[in-house]
């Protein structure tokens, strides 16, 4: 006997994570409001960049007497691409080819205008003191330019010999109680820059070495002179910045054997943080004795967080605050992603679809995360055209940003904000209910970061929200490092955040993972 | 009146959670001024905070943003479950239903405004004499019989009380919980956001003028007046005309539109 069963000529619906994935995103993209709310966070963005156009000028008389406006000059550029300061008292000369000076430096005192600069009369009151990071010693650089490639061997005002070189690289050599007379010793062999301490003259020790790229077959070598700006705060939101100076004196002077004259030269000008005429000249020369008087600072442009708020330049990172706009836009999307299934009762046909609920709301997740990613890129990268673009024509300088620094701060935004919306996304999964889910989400991610970025919230308690928090992700944004060779105060509130990019994120995708684990956990155990 | 407020009473108290809404209110508040002044000392190496009283009400920003949650789901919680209709049919003029609402959600703030506001003192005065914050130092001493200070402490209640209307305008014309929270939190920290930004030193006075967060909580400031762009109650005026002319719209769009 044969039976004889009936089978439907319809193929089977195939049960695949792939189609759950496909039935979520048909899900997203037949939702009007939702699509606005996407669209709303890829254009909003670019919208604030619009609104912040600043604008920068300066005003000069030209040869005709007419004034002549033009935009701001930007900062120095250094051999690395990065802005820089380098403004310092340099007493040089050529060298050509391979070479080596050695000097003792016998002393090194500083001043500092305590009771700040009256501004009246441009005359301080001056104590003595050395600023912490004030610098005196030997340096070779490629010419008297600002921004120029060099290498140099110091002892600072309270660290310590330092061998540092193209400004954003430093070597500590020996401890920081070190102080002078000390003598130094920097050599050219090649391309190779060495430098080399030592407390008697006899026995040396090597500081540092570092290989220079574009030094030329005849570089400038001499002595040199630096002091940061010395930084009085009198409360939370003020306080002042006044000149500072350092002064060196060097004897035992050695250049290869070779004995020409000097020359002093102020590198940068007499600008921002230039020595206030003490009634000794920059510098003098009195038998072997070498007297070197500077002010300013051989080191990488720290923005915001150096000492007074930086100088012209604007990072890039405050082109993309329009950002958080469209954030709170993507979180209200996120949370409704997930709650409205509840309140239709969609999500009993939704289960009964896909039995196993761990996918779907991995499809969920897989979903939201990559339209959000998509949206945030879109928001950011518009932000950041448009924002450099009204920089540009206000003629603010901006503080340039390697290319992976920049693509980590577009592409790390983007990715902080999918991941966000994943945490959100579990939130919504697990608390369904609305607007808690949409207020827990805005004070997490929008919120925090206007209190921390605002500057409202005292530094340590930001410090360490931005290290718990999901909102330390947004370290991904800071476009500037923090050096620890460069004084300066790097909060949260100047762009600076306590955790490395990477780690931030991670921190982040350990609270999302975290709560989509137990979003599932709980929507195995409770009914629909 | 009575019986819709009645009515909407009995609607608000039977719902489950309401009581972790309330909770969660004055938690927020008191934590984060807690937070906010724990943290600080006087003398301190980078000075004193100017205004250990607004830091001491400072947790008025995070606890609106619950309060904006309780006056959003007394309008949004009817529209999601399709209550609406219902409460409609059984009382037609919806001017008086939104009404009732209003007073409903104002009475519930009122109190836990106050109870909060009261929190952030109490914490204030425990903790700001012993960081250092006294009349030898330069500051007023910290006590309600202090006027700025009760001045401050009110307005903070007050400026919950604007919030929620304003929450219950937009929830009234938006009609679904996520947007309109998003929208109010949005026109809150929307403005704070771009004053990050905005540069031109002119337009910065103008959005902070304009902007129903920062204009509003003017009103717990109490040093520097005379460098605020409103005088505190200016400032709170400017958050009411927010709220009114959400309820506004609220209460047009309610009487034009099917339920």
């Amino acid at each position: 006997m044969t039976m004889l069963t009936y089978r439907s000529g319809v193929a089977d619906g195939r049960d695949s994570f792939g189609q759950t994935v496909r039935a979520e995103w048909t899900k997203i993209r037949t939702m009007r409001g939702w699509l606005i709310g996407l669209l709303l966070a890829a254009l909003l963005p670019a919208g604030f960049a619009f609104l912040s156009r600043s604008g920068c000028a300066v005003s000069e008389t030209g040869a005709n007497g007419k004034s002549v406006t033009s935009a701001c000059p930007g900062p120095p550029i250094g051999p690395n691409g990065e802005a820089v300061e380098d403004d310092f008292y340099f007493v040089h000369q050529p060298l050509t080819g391979n070479g080596s000076l050695t000097v003792r430096l016998t002393s090194m005192t500083g001043l500092y205008a305590a009771a700040g600069l009256n501004t009246t009369t441009g005359t301080a009151g001056w104590s003595s003191g050395l600023q912490p990071w004030a610098k005196a010693g030997l340096i070779i650089k490629e010419n008297t330019t600002q921004g120029s490639p060099y290498a140099a061997i110091m002892l600072t005002g309270s660290h310590g010999v330092h061998f540092q070189y193209n400004f954003i690289h430093d070597v500590t050599g020996g401890p920081s109680s070190v102080k002078a007379p000390v003598w130094l010793r920097l050599t050219r062999s090649g391309d190779t820059i060495t430098g080399y301490s030592s407390a008697n003259g006899v026995r040396w020790s090597l500081v540092g070495s570092a290989t220079l790229t574009g030094l030329g077959s005849t570089a400038q070598i001499g002595m040199l002179a630096a002091s940061p700006p010395y930084v009085k705060a009198t409360s939370a939101h003020s306080g002042f910045v006044a000149p500072s100076q350092a002064t060196g004196v060097f004897d035992r002077v050695d250049l290869s054997g070779v004995s020409r004259s000097w020359n002093g030269v102020a590198i940068g000008g007499d600008s921002v943080n230039a020595p206030v005429d003490t009634g000794v000249d920059a510098w003098t020369q009195s038998g072997g004795t070498f007297t070197v008087q500077g002010a300013g600072d051989a080191a990488p442009d720290i923005g915001m967080a150096a000492p007074g708020g930086g100088g012209p330049g604007q990072s890039v990172d405050l082109d993309l605050v329009g950002d958080f706009v469209g954030l709170i836009a993507l979180i209200v999307v996120a949370t409704m992603f997930m709650t409205s299934e509840y309140r239709r009762g969609l999500i009993r046909v939704t289960f009964a679809a896909s039995p196993n609920r761990g996918r779907v709301l991995a499809a969920k997740a897989i979903v939201i995360a990559a339209v959000t990613f998509v949206a945030a890129l879109i928001g950011t990268i518009l932000a950041l055209v448009v924002g450099l673009h009204m920089l540009h024509s206000g003629g603010v300088p901006i503080l340039p940003v390697p290319k992976l620094t920049l693509v980590r701060i577009v592409a790390g935004t983007a990715a902080v904000f999918a991941v966000a919306a994943v945490l959100i996304l579990a939130l919504g999964a697990l608390l369904r209910r609305t607007a808690v889910v949409v207020v827990l989400g805005i004070v997490i991610f929008v919120l925090e970061w206007l209190l921390t970025r605002g500057g409202t919230l005292p530094i340590s308690v930001a410090d360490w929200l931005l290290r718990l928090t999901p909102a330390a992700a947004y370290a991904v944004q800071q476009s500037i490092p923090a050096y620890s060779f460069v004084p300066g105060n790097y909060t949260p509130a100047n762009g600076f955040y306590p955790l490395a990019p990477w780690a931030g994120f991670l921190v982040l995708c350990l609270w999302a993972a975290a709560a989509l684990g137990l979003a599932i956990y709980v929507m195995n155990r409770r009914d629909a | 009146m009575v019986v819709a407020l009645h009515a909407e009473w009995t609607k608000w108290r039977t719902l489950p959670g309401q009581a972790w809404l309330i909770l969660s209110i004055i938690a927020v508040t008191v934590g984060v001024s807690y937070a906010a002044i724990a943290a600080q000392h006087c003398p301190a190496v980078g000075g004193c905070i100017s205004d250990p009283v607004k830091q001491s009400l400072l947790g008025i920003e995070a606890g609106q943003a619950v309060v904006a949650i309780l006056a959003v789901l007394t309008v949004t919680g009817e529209y999601a479950t399709g209550m609406i209709r219902v409460t409609f049919a059984a009382m037609p003029r919806r001017l008086v239903v939104l009404s009732s609402k209003a007073v409903v959600v104002l009475g519930l703030v009122l109190a836990v405004g106050a109870v909060s506001a009261l929190g952030c003192v109490l914490a204030g005065r425990l903790v700001l004499p012993g960081h250092g914050f006294t009349p030898v130092n330069g500051f007023a001493a910290y006590s309600l019989g202090n006027s700025t200070l009760l001045r401050a402490a009110c307005g903070a209640v007050l400026y919950l009380l604007l919030i929620a209307l304003l929450s219950v305008g937009v929830a009234t014309a938006v009609r679904e919980s996520a947007v309109a929270i998003g929208v109010v939190l949005g026109l809150l920290y929307l403005f704070p956001i771009l004053l990050l930004v905005v540069t031109n030193t002119t337009w910065h006075r103008h959005l902070e003028q304009i902007a129903p967060m920062i204009a509003g909580l003017d009103v717990i400031s109490t040093t520097g007046l005379k460098s605020l762009p409103l005088t505190p109650w200016q400032g709170l005026g400017v958050m009411a005309a927010w709220a009114a002319g959400s309820l506004l719209l609220g209460g047009t769009l309610l009487r034009l539109r099917d339920a």
